[in-house]
């Protein structure tokens, strides 16, 4: 059953600039897809334009189908009654995501309040539960903390606590390990992976980590330019990528893994994510491509069959590993 | 549930290590102290005075310190510390009245401002400029006119003059909170527009709004004091210190001193509020682990 459809969303400026250009993807009740990309590629944009949290001065066109309920459309209202609750959102940055002038108990209670009416001894009872659920060692004296008494990764499991107090239907995870140190990346994604499993919710993993996404997601989502440049299982994804960017960021993933044969330098992507509306015609990646042809002077569209779609002229039809031509 | 009572203990705990922090702030403890003073004095004097604050003596006018008066008598013969103790009362009052005045009106006005944002934030802000722009004094002087010279007319007009400064102060700290992540986060978990300015919003600028308001509370007491000595505050035989100032004003050459104790106690007074301000502002910022 079908839970989120994005159709066709763009997110542009005042002045016109599309800095998300017709993102279409779809989540399944229950599945994990990971938005992958590099910085400026638009995958923080596309999620906080699905749960209507836009800064100021851009705006989103197209559908954001939820529950089959298009949330572009709705009122501010209604999208307040769905946020936090069947819709909740976890930040990249705990550090500054956690309000400085509130008991962390208060906070990860403040949803529930919210939306479950709960009163405020109730909430606090509740947030300590939370809190032992999300693993803060001392559940109970954390929740009388101050934030800034906690450390970055027990502010994310705080965080992640507010996320799931409403048992949500869906978790839009927008880097939620990039601030972190790496020592504890593993263990909060690791409690993120149990949590989904737990409320049985969907999860919109963005992230630029293949690594990550190959083992948390059921499929991949590849952005770049603020389109959708490959979509497809996370199997196929990670052992033969269509498109030439998802190659790309798989091989800088791939590398940082201890066992990956190295030859002393760290595969990277040529150049470098352009600023947004200075991306190529026709292909956005069509400058970094190593496979670029005079074809790519033309915007690919997204094809293929119902599982896997790729935008690319010359997409790669061998498995990774094999000689390239 | 086992959360309750360890909770409580940690409150408790929490409390008696605020109170430890607040004496060992020197502006908090030094500011608490005096403004301690000033609140005790003013509730003394209800009840008791060395004399009564309006009792004339004609046969004692003009006398310098002695035992039975300590500060002297003024021109009249009325003890100067019994009109100092009650001229606490009308400096305390003019403090409250004109701050809750220009908070109730500045502070939600700003914040509003800071949400709305576009032609309703103008509208707001382009008011407060004009009555900015418009002379406190003169201000003072109509509302005297109008409702007749008070103490509470003077400062209503002390107050009026005061919002401007708290708009423009509670609308540029807000802004930069709603800009931040967690108002950002409160927005993603549902929580709507004025329960973030009242729950996320006000505590993260209430710092900076206590600093200026005991700042603004000590130059209420300052203006009240300077309407009385032009005849707009609290009008006489009522003791009030600016008062007290603008009579010694006419003994100067015959009895100095005078004018020195009402002064001392404005400037004492004045002293304690805002110390008391800065110091607050510290200790808050020490406890949710801020710099300055």
């Amino acid at each position: 059953m079908t839970l989120l459809s994005v159709r066709d969303l763009c997110v542009s400026t005042a002045g016109g600039l599309r800095l998300v250009d017709g993102v279409s993807f779809e989540v399944q009740k229950g599945e994990r897809v990971g938005l992958i990309g590099e910085s400026g590629s638009g995958k923080s944009l596309t999620a906080l334009a699905i749960v209507g949290l836009l800064g100021e001065g851009l705006r989103a066109t197209g559908q954001v189908l939820f529950e089959n309920e298009d949330l572009l459309a709705v009122s501010e209202r209604r999208r307040c009654q769905l946020r936090g609750n069947a819709l909740s959102m976890v930040f990249q940055e705990p550090m500054t995501a956690l309000n400085p002038t509130m008991r962390v108990g208060k906070q990860v209670g403040e949803a529930l309040r919210v939306h479950r009416g709960l009163s405020r001894r109730a909430a606090a009872r509740a947030a300590v539960e939370l809190l032992a659920r999300v693993e803060l060692p001392h559940p109970e004296r954390c929740a009388v903390m101050y934030p800034h008494e906690l450390s970055g990764g027990q502010r994310q499991r705080a965080m992640m606590a507010i996320a799931i107090s409403c048992d949500p239907l869906l978790v839009v995870a927008d880097e939620p390990t990039t601030a972190l140190d790496v020592t504890v990346q593993r263990r909060v994604l690791e409690l993120l992976d149990r949590l989904v499993a737990e409320e049985g919710c969907a999860l919109l993993l963005i992230t630029h980590d293949l690594a990550v996404v190959s083992e948390m997601c059921d499929r991949v989502v590849t952005m770049y330019g603020g389109r959708v440049v490959e979509v497809g299982p996370v199997e196929r994804m990670v052992s033969s990528p269509a498109h030439p960017y998802t190659e790309a960021l798989l091989a800088t993933s791939l590398a940082v893994s201890i066992d990956a044969p190295s030859d002393g330098a760290l595969p990277t992507i040529a150049g470098n994510v352009p600023a947004a509306g200075q991306f190529p015609s026709g292909c956005a990646f069509r400058d970094r491509c190593p496979r670029r042809a005079p074809a790519c002077e033309e915007t690919p569209l997204l094809a293929g069959d119902a599982t896997h779609k790729v935008a690319c002229w010359r997409p790669i039809t061998e498995p990774v590993g094999s000689p390239a031509r | 549930m086992t959360a309750a009572p360890v909770e409580i203990a940690g409150a408790c705990q929490r409390d008696r290590a605020g109170i430890r922090r607040w004496a060992r702030n020197p502006s908090a403890a030094a500011g608490g102290a005096l403004v301690g003073l000033i609140v005790a004095v003013a509730l003394v004097s209800l009840v008791w005075t060395p004399y009564p604050p309006l009792a004339v003596d004609p046969s004692h006018s003009l006398a310098g310190p002695s035992w039975s008066h300590p500060l002297g008598t003024d021109q009249y013969g009325r003890d100067v510390l019994s009109r100092l103790m009650a001229g606490s009362r009308v400096s305390l009052y003019a403090g409250v009245v004109s701050v809750l005045v220009a908070t109730v009106a500045g502070v939600p006005a700003g914040l509003l401002a800071a949400q709305w944002g576009g032609v309703p934030a103008q509208v707001v802000l382009r008011l407060s400029d004009v009555l900015y722009a418009f002379p406190a004094l003169l201000a003072a002087i109509v509302l005297s006119a109008a409702l007749g010279s008070s103490t509470t007319t003077a400062m209503l007009a002390i107050g009026i003059a005061f919002v401007p400064v708290l708009v423009r102060v509670t609308r540029s700290n807000a802004l930069v909170v709603l800009g931040s992540d967690y108002v950002l986060a409160a927005r993603a978990y549902g929580r709507r527009p004025l329960a973030i300015l009242r729950r996320h919003v006000l505590p993260n600028i209430a710092t900076t709004l206590i600093a200026q308001m005991s700042l603004l509370f000590s130059l209420a007491i300052l203006a009240e004091a300077g309407l009385d000595y032009l005849g707009l505050g609290t009008t006489p035989p009522t003791a009030s210190w600016g008062d007290m100032i603008q009579t010694a004003q006419n003994y100067l050459s015959q009895d100095p001193l005078l004018s020195v104790w009402p002064g001392t106690a404005i400037f004492l007074a004045v002293l304690g509020f805002s110390l008391l301000g800065e110091g607050t502002a510290e200790l808050r910022n020490a406890r949710l682990g801020r710099s300055a």
